[in-house]
């Protein structure tokens, strides 16, 4: 299973940097949406993936059955999904406020902080 | 800059006590005279960094200590001097500490016995001299010459740094002491070529040799008694220094003496036509230490002589001149400031008459410049002796003697012309009413004077005691003069008089010999301050072509640079590793794994495709919860969860947020070659990422940080979930900056959403681009 998710997690990234890569404000959010499930499942398939042992102790025993899935993974994955929630939100706020204030979400038009010095640049 | 600052201000306290500091030095130094005029080496160290063979280490043997005294002694004539020319400047306090600060790192320089710490402080002069050249940092004029001092100096510090590694590196240890020890190997080194166009790099661009001389002259900018002290005893005497002390390790080849000779042979002869040139006092006196330090290199390129033959005259030459040069310039310099300081001027075309307001002034410059023409009498003339017979001696050079000649020549004229123009003649009409500065200003010079009238009548002293010990350290051996050093030969008296005659002689005939020499000069095609600016100027556009090449402002570019780098890198690292690793079988996945698997790459690509926003936010909530049941699928249920949880406040906040944003039907696509560029850059970053997990997954999973939780999670968490146990306990620190980032978002979030004033925000919008302003080149430099 593991290489059908390395091919989906590269399919992921690609999909991700090209959006990222638009001048279009909203484009680059879904961009940033979709690089941390790349982020998420290439942090889960690096750990090995096993079908459906969860990595749980049973009530009298001192030590997992042997095989369960790998526990430090997931542990890392709750928290990437949580942070990358807060930055996805706050990205969205950042880029209502944005158009709010300049009336594009244009990023090539936004030059407040590094305004245009002349140089020509492809659209 | 002598304008415009109150006359009557009072000197503080601290200014005046300062000058205790360098006359204790200087008499502490006086205590190690007979050490040293003995041929001993007095040593002081302490371990710095003892694994990389750095220690903070002092040396005094005759060298270093005719230095430390030059440096002492006119050090307290010059804080002394400052006291009273300072008077009224704004910052003194900066200004003493500045002075003192050069002091002590020029101490530094010629008493270290490491070469890494004789570079520390060279460094440590050029900082402070940097400092003290732009200290009237409101004029123009002043930071550049600065900046050009920097830079010029700093650039040949960082050569000679490379070569004190290589020399280090050959000789096996960073201590001059042990180098001296045993200095014959360094010669044969195959590194030996490479060390001397290092060290001479950083030894000429310090004291100025033809072609890096140009800073000196503009680091007159400074303040007349750190230029004083810069150029007579002190910051360009570094390098003759430097020189003087390798001159036992590394001198005595052809390479070492022909480039010495020439180079200061050029320097002086031309600096000195230069300096007759110049109206400006300041400039006259900064060309004849450009002469003055050409003919110290000049000098040192002499034979070194052998132990029991006959010792070098040159190298005791060049040493005699350190101190001559030293004594007269110190003294001329200060005769200068105090000119300029009760007259306001100090061009030679406007000053006159001034031997009656200012007799001890007109005194003290009459005694110095007589050591500088090298009258009879003076140390002066014992010093020109000796480079006239160590010039027509057979092992020089032959050209040696004819472009000292030439030299003196003129830098005899010069010294009649500061003598004469602005003591005799007319009264000068000048911006204040001339009369003789208190104590303070003209006991320096007077004193300096005096100095080299007494060190010509009573030579032994300074000869026995300071410069034959001074010589020795430079031969590496205890030389035996077998004539008196003050009697040369006869052809270097009969030399020295024709010196004298030729030099009044252009000094009848000046207009037309100094017309000649301006035209001349005027026809050199390049000068090194142009060629300074031109390199200038061609670094400041390189910088501000890749600034704008790189730092474009536009934000996709800059994200289209990280991505490529992280792409390529990733590609490069893995066929340099060799780590491509194909699955060697099928995949054995279920179909309901195979179309999960599908599903999230076909909504990947739908998102690109997506026209419209509401199938880019469906394919989006695919993506994501597609990859919730693969969680689900393979052990994770509480990731799944979440990620369920977190997906559906994605969709609903995107799709709330979207809702207030333009709709893509205005959209600009961008252009097919765009397009394919940006294409090739995710293509390759997708496809590096898929080769790194192959061949990670090839691998088993390393599971030992994993079972350390498994083992300890019931014993040390109390848990039975593994995952929760890892969170909330273990990494509870990081489950806590984990909620803390939540929380910040949110604040900020609501922060930027809150109603109220947002004048701030609207103030930094963009112009429109018909109104947009030229942002000005990065150009600063080459202004």
């Amino acid at each position: 299973m593991e290489p059908i998710i390395a091919v989906v997690v590269g399919v992921l990234m690609a999909a991700s940097v090209y959006l990222m890569l638009s001048r279009n404000l909203v484009r680059f959010v879904f961009g940033l949406a979709l690089i941390s499930h790349a982020a998420n499942l290439l942090i889960f398939v690096s750990g090995g993936m096993i079908r459906g042992m969860t990595p749980l102790i049973a009530p009298n025993a001192a030590l997992p059955e042997p095989g369960v899935a790998n526990a430090l993974p997931q542990a890392l994955m709750l928290t990437a999904i949580v942070i990358s929630f807060s930055v996805l939100a706050f990205a969205l706020v950042l880029a209502f406020r944005t158009y709010e204030e300049l009336k594009t979400v244009d990023t090539d038009a936004m030059r407040a902080a590094e305004p245009d010095n002349g140089i020509g640049e492809e659209s | 800059m002598a304008s415009g600052f109150k006359i009557d201000a009072r000197v503080p306290l601290y200014a005046r006590l300062v000058v205790a500091l360098p006359v204790a030095l200087f008499a502490w130094f006086c205590t190690m005279v007979p050490a040293t005029a003995g041929g001993e080496t007095l040593a002081w160290e302490v371990a710095w960094l003892p694994q990389r063979g750095i220690a903070l280490g002092f040396i005094v043997d005759g060298l270093s200590l005719l230095f430390a005294l030059l440096i002492t002694g006119i050090g307290s004539f010059i804080l002394l001097f400052s006291s009273e020319y300072m008077r009224g400047y704004p910052q003194r306090g900066r200004f003493t500490t500045f002075l003192v600060a050069f002091m002590l790192a020029m101490l530094g320089l010629v008493l270290s016995d490491n070469l890494i710490l004789l570079f520390v402080f060279w460094e440590l002069t050029t900082i402070t001299s940097f400092l003290l050249i732009g200290y009237d940092h409101e004029d123009a004029t002043a930071r550049r010459a600065a900046l050009q001092g920097l830079l010029v100096t700093g650039a040949g510090a960082l050569a000679m740094l490379a070569g004190f590694v290589l020399l280090g590196d050959a000789a096996g240890t960073l201590s001059l002491r042990e180098m001296l020890a045993s200095p014959a190997s360094l010669v044969e080194h195959p590194h030996y070529q490479a060390i001397v166009i290092l060290v001479l790099a950083g030894a000429f661009t310090k004291s100025a040799q033809f072609p890096f001389h140009f800073w000196l002259p503009n680091a007159m900018a400074a303040p007349t008694p750190v230029s004083a002290y810069l150029h007579s005893a002190t910051m360009v005497k570094a390098g003759v220094f430097l020189l003087a002390r390798l001159t036992p390790l590394l001198g005595g080849t052809d390479l070492w003496m022909e480039t010495l000779t020439a180079v200061g042979a050029v320097t002086a002869v031309y600096s000195s036509v230069l300096a007759l040139t110049r109206t400006d006092l300041k400039q006259v006196l900064a060309y004849t230490t450009i002469m003055a330090l050409g003919t110290c290199v000049m000098f040192l390129g002499s034979p070194v002589g052998s132990e029991g033959g006959t010792a070098s005259v040159g190298l005791l030459a060049a040493m005699s001149f350190v101190l001559i040069h030293a004594l007269y310039k110190a003294a001329l310099f200060l005769a200068v400031g105090t000119i300029e300081h009760s007259t306001g001027i100090r061009d030679l075309r406007l000053l006159g008459g001034l031997r009656k307001p200012m007799p001890l002034t007109f005194a003290a410059t009459v005694l110095a410049t007589s050591s500088m023409a090298g009258l009879p009498l003076t140390i002066g003339f014992l010093g020109k002796d000796l480079l006239y017979t160590a010039g027509f001696l057979p092992e020089s050079a032959p050209y040696a003697v004819w472009a000292m000649f030439a030299a003196a020549v003129l830098i005899a004229a010069a010294a009649l012309l500061i003598a004469v123009q602005p003591f005799l003649g007319d009264s000068p009409n000048s911006p204040k009413v001339p009369r003789e500065g208190r104590w303070t200003l003209w006991v320096g010079p007077l004193t300096l004077g005096i100095a080299g009238l007494v060190f010509g009548l009573q030579p032994q002293f300074a000869f026995n005691r300071l410069l034959v010990p001074a010589a020795a350290s430079v031969m590496g051996y205890q030389p035996h003069f077998e004539h008196d050093p003050w009697h040369g030969s006869t052809a270097a008296f009969w030399l020295s008089l024709t010196t004298l005659a030729t030099a009044v002689l252009i000094f009848w005939r000046r207009k037309a010999v100094f017309g000649g020499f301006g035209r001349a000069v005027s026809r050199l095609p390049l000068t090194g301050d142009q060629a300074y600016d031109v390199v200038m100027a061609g670094v400041s556009r390189l910088a501000a072509w890749q600034t704008r090449r790189v730092q474009s402002g536009i934000q996709r570019r800059y994200i289209l640079i990280v991505f490529a780098t992280l792409g390529l890198g990733l590609a490069v690292t893995l066929v340099i590793k060799d780590a491509i690793r194909w699955p060697t079988e099928t995949p054995q996945a279920t179909l309901l794994e195979w179309s999960l698997a599908l599903l999230v790459a076909a909504s990947a690509v739908v998102t690109i495709l997506a026209r419209t926003r509401f199938l880019a936010i469906c394919s989006l909530g695919v993506v994501g919860t597609c990859t919730a049941l693969i969680f689900l699928i393979f052990g994770a249920p509480d990731v799944a969860m979440t990620q369920l949880i977190v997906e559906t406040l994605v969709t609903v906040l995107v799709a709330m947020v979207l809702l207030k944003l333009p709709d893509f039907s205005k959209e600009i696509w961008p252009s097919r070659a765009i397009r394919i560029r940006n294409g090739l850059v995710a293509l390759t970053v997708g496809v590096s990422i898929t080769l790194v997990l192959l061949a990670v997954t090839a691998q088993p999973p390393q599971r030992a940080v994993t079972e350390y939780f498994e083992r300890t999670a019931v014993p040390g968490g109390h848990g039975r979930n593994i995952v929760n146990v890892i969170l909330v306990d273990f990494r509870a620190l990081d489950t806590l900056g984990e909620i803390t980032v939540l929380g910040i978002a949110g604040v900020a979030a609501f922060a930027l959403l809150m109603p109220g004033p947002r004048r701030r925000l609207k103030a930094t919008r963009p112009t429109k681009p018909s109104e947009k302003a030229r942002q000005p080149d990065a150009t600063e430099g080459a202004a």
